[in-house]
């Protein structure tokens, strides 16, 4: 067997690589590799994914410029942004006082005027300071106008919740910002997610808001050449099929996509086959692949941080009802946050987030196998 | 001294031939280029900085075009006035009549390079940009000839190849995109500078102060042109500012009180605040001005204000009276001549009105168009999506 090892070895794949494969099929994508299987495979945080995007995108565009709080010296309130100012110069990465109504109308301004900037929200919370530059003075733009004055503007920063922040630090914005003609949202989970959606969302001539998690930023994911060459770029508007499966569709989003894989883990063992979709785009949101999906395995089970009223699940299920209704074989299960600002204890806290039993135990419903309801006394 | 005057004077015809509608001064004889030096009605008051002289040069050619630009806006709005009770403007029009000296003044000091963004009293700063009349008539009136092709409507009208951004609904908003606008001129480093308008009542908007604060840390060639017709709506400045000394507000960022219903006035200060905010970034002008119509058509403007003072204004202080003053007194047209002007203005609008009105209204496909720059191909829906939708390229 070893002599097998070795002559596959001939083809530039090390030994240490095939099994860090192997093990792949294992583990969850998403999941760390255990460090001494990792080598030749490239691996790549998130962290690292944004800041390398970044950095290529300020390179190959001089009108691309970053601004926010901590963005400059401080080196980025999460590291994102680690190098840049050092690079490119205080012209081109700004740190900003604290005045997010201030900046992002100076940012939106900029834009107007054809330059390319990158506005960082410390966390998608302080957004809602700034929120009427990016809906009226951003997204209708380019519509009140009649196609005059376009927005290149990417507004980025961290999304949902952290860890004991509490309520004022954990919503998650996805639904709101979807909700917007003339915005486009995104939301990467993996480290290819991160390189190319930004790269993408950098690109791309209209106001994009890039919702990252702050607990994915540690995260790393394995990464193919072609993800880590400078001209990388993800369709927008397009989702990913992170595992095919055949009973029940998952949507997921950001970090929930990795909850929703090691549901997948659980339910298969139990003969569940789940098919799992990373949305990637909530606006444009892929209801073609959606839909297609639910047309196989005629269930579904949408997943999300967020508040559960009004989110991004309501809007999955209602295109699957409009558009796939009678391939549907159960209810639509929808999993979300709960219905209360979140709580600090950790036990609360843990109850207000989606966990990975409540994801298995909603494919499981919608596949007809939970446990009946003991009847009422 | 009827002959020396009448050498001087402009041929009434040559006026008529130079479109677009704002006339550039021309030299036809030499007498129209003639400096002429003009005290303005009242000295500047400086905060933190010294004023500019009051005299200031100007030409007969300059005068007149003055003159008629001032008409001209003068006469859109009043027809806007009528073209809305007839209910072919619908929603909100917020007219600027009064106010002319700040837009043609502003506009004599700069080149179409620099910068312009303003609220929602936008259709006189997109005449003086450059804006066509039938268009504005056209966008009022929400036609497919419209600047914003019946999109946008009153508050929206841009044009953005002649430096004009807008046209923005949002009390203030303008400020801190103002800012950003002269951020960017400062980041391609093209020597031009943005001019943000806002009224007295934005003027105490917060975001007003973060974007100055940034602009003035960053040093940014941004201009804070408060435009104090003061009343903020149904509300007087003193009653919604604790301090109405706008000029001042700037506290680190030095200001000038400006007359703003001279239009060479307007011109002095501009001017002075352009050189200035190119070398030590932004500054406030806050013009004294007056608008004659309510807050909008739907205000009457006489519930919050006496019709003696607003009369008052119209006697002592109207921007295209204090110009026809000037000409008649330097010789450089007779009454005349100045009224032959207006009715060719009149004219002209009536003839823009009517060109305006042939124009029919959007398509409806145009419901779903530049929501998006790149819309890839993706769907949007109407009311009801089983019956209309649109695929955005």
């Amino acid at each position: 067997m070893l002599r097998v090892l070795r002559q596959k070895v001939g083809c530039g794949a090390s030994p240490a690589m095939i099994f860090g494969q192997a093990l792949q099929k294992v583990l969850p994508a998403g999941s760390v590799l255990p460090r001494k299987y990792s080598s030749a495979a490239k691996e790549m945080n998130v962290r690292e994914a944004l800041n390398s995007a970044l950095d290529e995108e300020m390179s190959a565009d001089p009108k691309v410029f970053l601004m926010g709080e901590e963005v400059g010296e401080y080196q980025g309130a999460y590291k994102i942004s680690k190098g840049l100012l050092e690079k490119y110069g205080p012209d081109r990465v700004l740190d900003t006082p604290i005045t997010e109504a201030g900046f992002t109308g100076i940012g939106v301004g900029a834009a107007y005027y054809g330059l390319r900037p990158v506005v960082e929200f410390m966390t998608f919370n302080f957004s809602m300071q700034a929120i009427d530059h990016i809906i009226n003075s951003a997204a209708k733009s380019n519509y009140m106008s009649a196609g005059q004055i376009s927005v290149p503007i990417v507004f980025r920063g961290p999304n949902g919740a952290a860890a004991g922040v509490g309520a004022q630090h954990s919503q998650c914005f996805a639904a709101w910002y979807a909700h917007v003609p003339g915005l486009k949202v995104l939301t990467p989970y993996s480290a290819e997610d991160a390189r190319g959606l930004l790269k993408a969302a950098i690109r791309d001539p209209d106001p994009v808001v890039f919702l990252e998690n702050e607990l994915l930023y540690g995260e790393s994911f394995p990464v193919s050449a072609e993800v880590l060459d400078s001209s990388f770029c993800l369709p927008i508007g397009k989702a990913k099929i992170e595992r095919e499966g055949k009973h029940v569709t998952i949507t997921a989003y950001s970090k929930m996509v990795g909850y929703a894989l090691q549901a997948a883990e659980i339910l298969s063992k139990e003969g569940i086959s789940a098919e799992i979709i990373n949305l990637r785009s909530i606006r444009p949101l892929d209801r073609a692949t959606i839909n297609a999906s639910v047309r196989k395995t005629n269930r579904l089970v949408t997943v999300e941080e967020g508040f559960p009223q009004h989110g991004v699940g309501a809007e999955i299920c209602m295109s699957v009802v409009e558009e796939s209704f009678e391939y549907l074989d159960a209810p639509v299960e929808r999993i979300a946050g709960a219905d209360v600002p979140m709580p600090y204890a950790a036990n609360l806290e843990r109850m207000a987030v989606p966990q990975v039993d409540d994801i298995v135990r909603a494919a499981k419903r919608a596949c007809y196998r939970s446990v009946p309801m003991a009847a009422a006394a | 001294m009827a002959a020396a005057a009448a050498a001087r004077r402009l041929p009434a015809a040559s006026l008529r031939q130079h479109r677009p509608l704002l006339l550039r001064p021309f030299a036809s004889s030499s007498g129209d280029q003639q400096p002429i030096t003009v005290e303005t009605s009242v000295p500047f008051t400086g905060h933190k900085i010294e004023p500019p002289s009051r005299s200031v040069e100007t030409t007969p050619s300059e005068l007149l075009t003055f003159f008629r630009d001032m008409s001209l806006m003068r006469r859109m709005e009043i027809a806007a006035d009528s073209l809305y009770k007839s209910k072919l403007i619908r929603g909100f029009c917020h007219l600027y009549d009064g106010q002319e000296a700040v837009a043609v003044g502003l506009e004599a000091s700069i080149t179409k390079k620099d910068a312009i963004i303003t609220a929602y009293r936008d259709h006189c700063i997109y005449l003086a940009r450059g804006g066509n009349l039938v268009e504005a008539f056209a966008e009022l009136m929400g036609r497919r000839a419209g600047c914003s092709k019946g999109k946008g409507g009153s508050m929206h009208f841009y044009k953005k190849e002649s430096g004009f951004f807008g046209g923005h609904g949002i009390v203030g908003a303008q400020v801190p995109l103002g800012c950003g606008l002269a951020f960017a001129q400062k980041y391609i480093k093209e020597g031009t500078v943005t001019f943000a308008l806002y009224g007295d009542g934005a003027a105490n908007q917060g975001q007003l102060f973060e974007a100055l604060n940034i602009s003035a840390l960053w040093d940014l060639p941004a201009i804070l042109i408060c435009e104090n017709n003061h009343y903020g709506m149904g509300t007087a400045e003193w009653r919604a500012a604790k301090s109405p000394a706008y000029y001042k507000r700037g506290d680190y960022v030095p200001g000038l009180k400006v007359d703003g219903m001279d239009v060479l006035a307007v011109k002095q200060a501009c001017k002075f605040a352009k050189e200035y905010a190119l070398k030590n970034g932004p500054l406030i002008l806050e013009m004294d001005t007056y608008r004659y119509h309510g807050h909008s058509m739907s205000d009457p403007g006489s519930t919050y204000r006496t019709r003696d003072e607003i009369s008052g204004v119209r006697q002592e202080r109207d921007p295209i009276e204090r110009v026809r003053k000037l000409i008649l007194s330097n010789d450089i047209a007779s009454a005349n001549e100045l009224k032959n002007i207006e009715k060719e203005v009149r004219k002209e609008v009536d003839d823009a009105i009517a060109q305006a009105k042939e124009s029919p209204m959007p398509d409806p496909s145009d419901l779903f168009t530049n929501v998006y720059v790149k819309g890839f191909g993706v769907e949007a829906f109407g009311a009801d999506r089983k019956e209309v939708k649109a695929v955005l390229p």
